[in-house]
């Protein structure tokens, strides 16, 4: 018998709108009001700088280890950009932007990454999962959310946020394959950042994209440039469309660049050379947007100083939450506390009212110990 | 009153809370058209249609992540995990995130959710199909762990399962789907998570078991009573977690002796729990140390040498009988 072709060759797109020179594909331009581009402009911004800020906290020891977004901005705004407050979010724990775009307040984030549960809380109207850490177990929790929108018939989509890294995990094969198989109101938008920690992406697969991934699982996928903001918004809105049309899933590969640390903990001079990096700030993504908006006058020069602003009221709401309360461990470990737990919860209550611990609170307040460069402060030393 | 062996209690209960409410999904391999490998599921599919009783792709760990997200969305999810030696693939979803979602989320979200498992030997089955692992879900936080000892048992705690708020992983033990049956209720019946049964009100000494152990225990306290003269109390554990402490230091504080029987390896099984319990709450009362009746600390060895391995009313006997003459 004669081999044949069984499947027609999948093409993978890749789409770029605005380049790191400035240049504009006019006929892809999505129509995005000026009030539209304003904001997201502004999103990205606030993105940067609290991501500048939380370093800064991290240093001080006023905020624990946390994955900084720096590069990133346009793959998470212009994806987030395309949802409504009944859409589903579901992040990583590198998606800060998108994160503030959804509505969770600064000082949420701040106590999150200052190892406080209440910073993982989501508003009681909000439809965002959680930072999820365990990498790529989120993509079966969005699928699973996409299935449940789909039992309900309810006019909703799914995004869930992973990373170049989080391909090569059992989970993500398993979920993409439910998803197709579903046919659920899911996108899938992978930041692929280049580097998870210290492997590169050629160390990650042999795949030549991420994008053509999805074609094994019965869905499109497309790449596009992650830090041209209007490619990736373009790209997520005809996906949100489609998923809201009952068309199904569409796996996104955002190119981007990871311009910081992986973590506050990582020290990437020991695995990649600094002129990559610096080929990579030549495409970051604020400028060439900035470019882009100044052409069209609508850059207003005070974003930066409102933005900074912003983030100064609310690191000063953070800094003065009272302390985490030992007990609130117990609040939402069960509905209900086995009576086991619940004798546990009346010894640490007990205990805390000792005299001992009321002279010095060991137990209440948890020490930061410094990490690699890291200066105490007052704060963290009484 | 209608006499079912426990496969068929278990379907009247998925049957019962499905009809009642139209959150509860069933999810899992082969559960369908087919029924189920053991045939739990048998008919819902067909009664309540392939959205509402899902024959998934054949993938533990998206079964269980996938029905994380259905409950946090708001849907009450039934999955079954064919055999509980395939779990580990699904393990993180269970320890990383149902269990941890109402904490995570502090109440924002939570996960309503019951993990059905068979389990346990006796049935000449391979690798991975005999195994009893339920330590390792009781040790987690967040997470109950109920396993019934037979039809009226495994209707009623699957009912209460199926309504916790919580996420439950519930174990069946194959060598009990069709071991027996029993009179069940012709009302849905729903037992309590978190207790456990006196099955043999007794003198002397307290049986602790559970699972396809239950009928050990019971056949050895017959055997003590007959050739011992001693009337051996047995308690039906229900719930492995979170233990019944109460019920169980009260019985070995009036008997003064304690032998717990499973099937799960003996070092760091629910017996060292059990025992550290009553140690705590009827140290005073005890006459003789507690026993520990379990499979050696060996991998599964496989069907042909499981007997060996599975406790048995003989080395309960010998375990019982070595404790009242201390």
């Amino acid at each position: 018998m004669p081999r044949t072709q069984i499947e027609p060759q999948f093409p993978t797109e890749r789409l770029s709108i605005l380049d790191s020179d400035g240049k504009l594909d006019t006929k892809l331009e999505p129509k995005l009001s000026p009030d539209d581009l304003k904001r997201l402009y502004r999103a990205m911004v606030l993105g940067r700088r609290l991501d500048e800020r939380m370093l800064k906290l991290q240093r001080q020891g006023r905020i624990g280890t946390f994955a900084p977004i720096k590069g990133q901005e346009a793959s998470q705004m212009g994806s987030v950009f395309t949802l409504t407050p009944a859409d589903w979010m579901v992040p990583s724990f590198r998606e800060t932007a998108s994160m503030l775009w959804r509505g969770w307040p600064i000082e949420k984030i701040l106590a999150l990454f200052a190892g406080r549960l209440e910073g993982s809380q989501p508003g009681p109207e909000q439809r965002d999962l959680p930072i999820t850490i365990p990498v790529a177990t989120q993509l079966p929790h969005a699928v699973g959310i996409a299935y449940g929108i789909q039992y309900r018939g309810e006019d909703a989509v799914v995004m869930v946020y992973f990373g170049d890294g989080a391909t090569s995990e059992g989970d993500f094969h398993e979920a993409c394959n439910f998803a197709g198989v579903w046919h659920v109101p899911v996108v899938f938008v992978c930041q692929n950042n280049q580097w998870a920690i210290s492997v590169p992406f050629k160390k990650q697969t042999n795949s030549r994209t991420i994008a053509q991934k999805a074609l094994a699982y019965g869905f499109p996928g497309i790449q596009v440039d992650g830090n041209d903001v209007l490619a990736v918004y373009a790209a997520s809105r005809q996906a949100v469309d489609k998923a809201r049309a009952g068309e199904g899933p569409t796996l996104i590969e955002c190119v981007t660049y990871r311009l910081g640390v992986h973590t506050t903990a990582d020290d990437p001079t020991k695995y990649r050379t600094d002129e990559e990096v610096k080929a990579w700030e030549q495409k970051d993504p604020l400028t060439r947007f900035r470019a882009y908006l100044e052409k069209k006058k609508l850059l207003d020069p005070s974003v930066d100083e409102q933005v900074d602003e912003e983030i100064a009221r609310a690191v000063e709401r953070f800094e003065t939450m009272p302390p985490a309360d030992p007990l609130g461990m117990f609040d939402h470990a069960y509905a209900e506390l086995p009576p086991e737990v619940a004798a546990q919860h009346a010894e640490l209550a007990a205990r805390l009212e000792s005299p001992a611990e009321r002279a010095a609170p060991a137990s209440a307040e948890p020490a930061s110990p410094p990490m690699r460069g890291q200066r105490r402060t007052s704060r963290w030393t009484s | 009153m209608a006499k079912l062996n426990m496969v068929k209690a278990l379907n009247l209960a998925l049957l019962e809370e499905m009809e009642q409410d139209p959150d509860i999904v069933i999810i899992g391999e082969d559960v369908g058209v087919d029924g189920g490998v053991f045939r739990v599921t048998e008919d819902l599919h067909r009664r309540f249609g392939g959205t509402r009783v899902i024959d998934s792709p054949l993938a533990e760990a998206a079964i269980i992540g996938c029905s994380v997200g259905m409950a946090l969305y708001g849907l009450k999810p039934v999955c079954e995990i064919q055999f509980s030696g395939f779990a580990f693939q699904c393990f993180h979803q269970i320890e990383n995130h149902a269990a941890r979602y109402r904490q995570r989320s502090q109440g924002r979200f939570h996960c309503q959710m019951v993990i059905r498992m068979p389990f346990g030997g006796g049935v000449r089955a391979l690798e991975h199909h005999s195994e009893s692992e339920e330590q390792f879900y009781a040790h987690i936080p967040g997470l109950k762990m109920v396993i019934p000892s037979g039809p009226r048992t495994a209707r009623a705690l699957l009912v209460a399962a199926i309504r916790d708020p919580d996420p439950v992983v519930f174990f069946e033990h194959k060598a009990l789907y069709h071991a027996s049956k029993e009179d069940v209720p012709d009302e849905s019946e729903a037992m309590p998570i978190g207790r456990a049964q006196v099955v043999r009100d007794g003198r002397g000494l307290t049986l602790i078991a559970y699972g396809a152990m239950l009928r050990v225990a019971l056949e050895a306290a017959e055997t003590l009573e007959a050739e011992d003269g001693v009337t051996p109390e047995v308690i039906d554990l229900l719930t492995i977690s979170p233990l019944d402490r109460e019920t169980l230091t009260a019985s070995v504080a009036r008997t003064g002796r304690a032998v717990i029987v499973h099937e799960a390896p003996r070092s760091f099984g629910p017996g060292a729990e059990i025992a550290a319990s009553i140690m705590e709450g009827a140290f005073l009362s005890l006459e003789a140390p507690i026993r520990r009746v379990a499979a050696y600390d060996v991998p599964f060895p496989g069907f042909a040498r499981e007997k060996a391995t599975v406790p048995d009313v003989a080395r309960v006997l010998a375990a019982a009988r070595e404790t009242l003459a201390f």
